[in-house]
């Protein structure tokens, strides 16, 4: 094979034993199944869910048309189509490849959440919604055939973006956040922060901080989960950030003869992709380049284990009090009361 | 409200690089952190070198002593060690088969083996039917491989063999090797192993193949395929050949190198088991064999998938209802029980009832038979009393009247005549002592 002068080097720095373990005495090879992992995840590719959720006007479809670089979204045309009268759940497949790795991306959009004069419980239908999607997992993983691969529909992170007030965060932010951060990974993000200067942006999003903090409200990356502290060190840097102020444009302008994304007013061009501009960068990294597997993974192992728990505690409670059998308790994808 | 889902996945075109590609990185980031874990199960009778070969294949030694031959049993011997190359961390889980056709009745040899290896599907299986369950922290037992060690006899497989690859064929997945192998010429060798994948063909033991669907190791994958099974030396002792220390094994005629390929097919296997299969034989594990043993066990504990007016029932209502027969059953087979220990104590208070009545008419009866002698003795009394007085009476006359002598009771026979008398009341003393006791 033509691995043969890597593998000479490798023998090089032969193994050191681990901790309690036992000491290699030349190369074997058990590094290749780094390799075998990465042709494995390329070849049967990833399945990613986000869902974006906010007021209508805010750059929701064009923020995540930014974010992967096509037109993911369509925007509504019409009037009729712009606000609905209730909360509805859009949601939109695509399959995206980059470099030999697919992925097939769905994402799912929230119109006219918060664009009701009373918007109480304009979050309910979007914890049925995520709850929908884990209970059908649940009940692919109970079979007794099941599937090779269960399809994930699972969402996998929600962004929610918060207006450019500049003050505090508003009720109906607080309420939703609380509820949702409970069950699925919460990304705040301001969003049109072109309207805010560096300064106001910084004091509003220490406001922000200390809002999230006083009403117990925990976004991602929860402290809870990080393994290690390079972890925690890393996400201690992304929490210092957080919520990212954010601006989306898929046009593209000429500066200083290169093509880049923005927008462009009569004072200026905001670069999307500049850091110093906004923090559009970090948000992308965030999501894809560097925590994609991490939500993925926090979806799978805390917030879906955490349903399954509930859900078949609730069945085992319901079966106790009856004295005849009595079937699982019904889904209705309501919110607990405790919420 | 239901959402409005596009099942139709569209494809997309970027225009510009967003990044996701890196997330093969990612997720290797993630398994580096976790570590990972192998388990090996080698199959093979006693000294065919089962643990030289192991510890060939990881460069190591691993702490070993030889077993003996005389095992009553075969009995499975599970070692886990931590192995660790550059940033990856590796726990290896060695399982031996000790005593594995030794025995002179080979009958129950390979159901230790299948115990096992269902013990281990079983762990996982509870871990996951848990309520409060932490799978990507549990250790997985699961066996992902089974090296089988034949024997090199040269003519074909030996029927325990058979009987043993054909059971778990569909458990594990198994790679058969033919172990010292530098006991085979080359020719001989080709013909072995041409005879040894006909017999498993014809017998349809299924052994593992390797994947050929991905194209980068597709190819080589196939001609390893063409090479099973592998015939293998092992060894752990260094020779120097030209100016390098390598591992062989030196006899009078020559050096068997272990990791030369035109001598043996070592390499071939720590190739294709360490270097590009591990992962699929993990995944084979769990989702082929341990599916299947899901499966099986949850069908065999009644749980199906769709109820009996074929509506999907969820497996959660047939637990209950399961637990609620079960709870039933139990609570009847307490009844049933009580009601047994109620009649038998019945049936013993009667025993003793019985027993108490004949006790007292016993009593009774003696009772009787004591007064009937006691009156007796009594009427016995009185006459004899009446004979003292009467005796009494002559005497005083004899005494007023010196001369006339009684004819009828002479003087001697007075002293007699008392002796008598005392022993007459003796006699009716004791009858009033030795009554019998109730």
């Amino acid at each position: 094979m033509e691995e043969q002068p890597a593998q000479e080097q490798k023998q090089q720095d032969a193994a050191k034993p681990g901790p309690g373990g036992q000491e290699l005495f030349g190369y074997v090879g058990i590094e290749a199944v780094l390799d075998q992992i990465r042709i494995k995840t390329i070849k049967t590719g990833i399945e990613f869910n986000i869902m974006v959720v906010g007021q209508s006007g805010l750059g929701k479809s064009t923020m995540v048309n930014t974010l992967f670089k096509s037109k993911v979204s369509r925007k509504p045309l019409s009037y009729e189509d712009r606000i609905p009268k209730t909360v509805q759940l859009r949601s939109v497949t695509h399959a995206i490849e980059e470099k030999g790795v697919k992925m097939k991306l769905t994402v799912t959009d929230t119109p006219g959440f918060g664009d009701q004069i009373n918007n109480e419980n304009c979050w309910e239908p979007i914890i049925k919604y995520i709850n929908e999607q884990y209970e059908h997992y649940l009940r692919e993983e109970i079979l007794i055939n099941r599937k090779r691969r269960i399809p994930d529909t699972r969402i996998h992170g929600c962004v929610y973006f918060v207006p450019p007030t500049g003050h505090w965060l508003r009720p109906l932010d607080l309420e939703f956040m609380r509820r949702l951060s409970k069950i699925v990974n919460v990304v705040p993000v301001i969003a049109k922060a072109d309207t805010l200067t560096l300064e106001e942006r910084a004091e509003f999003k220490q406001r922000i901080k200390k809002d999230l903090k006083a009403h117990g409200i925990i976004v991602y990356p929860q402290e809870d989960f990080d393994e290690d502290p390079d972890d925690r060190l890393l996400n201690d840097k992304i929490r210092e950030k957080i919520p990212f102020a954010v601006v989306g444009a898929d046009k593209e302008h000429q500066v200083n003869g290169k093509k880049v994304l923005g927008r462009k007013t009569k004072w200026g061009i905001v670069e999307v992709e500049n850091s110093a501009h906004c923090e559009f960068p970090m948000l992308r990294d965030l999501l894809i380049r560097s925590h994609l597997q991490d939500l993925k993974d926090i979806t799978h192992n805390a917030h879906y284990e955490s349903y399954r728990t509930r859900r078949l505690n609730e069945s085992n409670m319901v079966g106790k009090s009856g004295t005849e059998w009595v079937p699982l308790s019904p889904f209705n994808g309501e919110p607990e009361s405790h919420l | 409200m239901p959402p409005g889902q596009n099942d139709n996945c569209r494809p997309l075109s970027l225009s510009g690089h967003v990044g996701f590609d890196s997330l093969p990185d990612q997720l290797v980031n993630k398994s580096i952190h976790q570590g990972f874990c192998f388990n090996i199960l080698c199959i093979g009778e006693t000294g065919i070198g089962k643990s030289t070969l192991i510890d060939s294949l990881f460069n190591t030694s691993f702490d070993d002593r030889m077993s003996t031959h005389f095992q009553p049993n075969v009995r499975l011997k599970a070692q886990t060690y931590e192995l660790q190359e550059s940033t990856v961390r590796l726990k290896l889980t060695i399982i031996n088969t000790v005593g594995f056709g030794d025995q002179i009745n080979k009958d129950d040899s390979y159901q230790p083996i299948v115990d096992y290896i269902d013990a281990q599907f079983e762990a996982y299986l509870q871990e996951e039917l848990k309520i409060k369950r932490s799978l990507y922290n549990f250790h997985d037992t699961r066996i992902h491989v089974c090296l089988y060690f034949i024997s090199p006899t040269g003519h074909s497989l030996k029927t325990l063999d058979l009987l043993t690859m054909k059971i778990l064929d569909n458990k594990v997945n198994i790679i058969p090797i033919i172990a010292k192998a530098d006991t085979i010429s080359k020719s001989e060798l080709q013909k072995f192993k041409i005879k040894l994948m006909s017999e498993l063909v014809s017998n349809g033991v299924q052994i593992y193949q390797f994947p050929t669907d991905d194209e980068t190791i597709a190819k080589i994958n196939a001609t390893m395929n063409g090479y099973l099974p592998f015939a293998v030396v092992g060894g752990m002792e260094e020779v120097k050949i030209g100016n390098k220390m390598v591992k062989a094994r030196q006899y009078p005629w020559g050096i068997v190198q272990v990791e030369n390929e035109n001598h043996c097919d070592f390499v071939k296997l720590r190739e294709m088991l360490i270097c590009t299969n591990m992962e699929d034989l993990r995944e084979q594990t769990h989702a082929r064999h341990y599916e299947l043993y899901r499966r099986c066990k949850l069908e065999e504990m009644g749980f199906r998938d769709t109820g009996p007016e074929n509506k999907p029932v969820s497996l959660q209502e047939i637990y209950e209802s399961k637990r609620h027969e079960f709870f039933g059953e139990l609570q009847q087979k307490e009844e049933e029980m009580r009601q047994m220990f109620v009649q038998r104590v019945k049936e013993k208070e009667a025993i003793l009832k019985e027993a108490e009545r004949d006790l007292q008419a016993k009593f009774e009866h003696l009772k009787r038979i004591h007064q009937d002698e006691r009156m007796k003795l009594e009427e016995k009394r009185r006459l004899l009393e009446d004979e003292i007085i009467a005796f009494n009476k002559r005497k005083a006359a004899s005494d007023l009247h010196p001369g006339q002598a009684f004819a009828s009771t002479p003087v001697i026979l007075i002293p007699q005549f008392l002796s008598i008398y005392r022993g007459y009341f003796t006699l009716q003393l004791e009858p009033n002592f030795t009554q019998p006791s109730v």
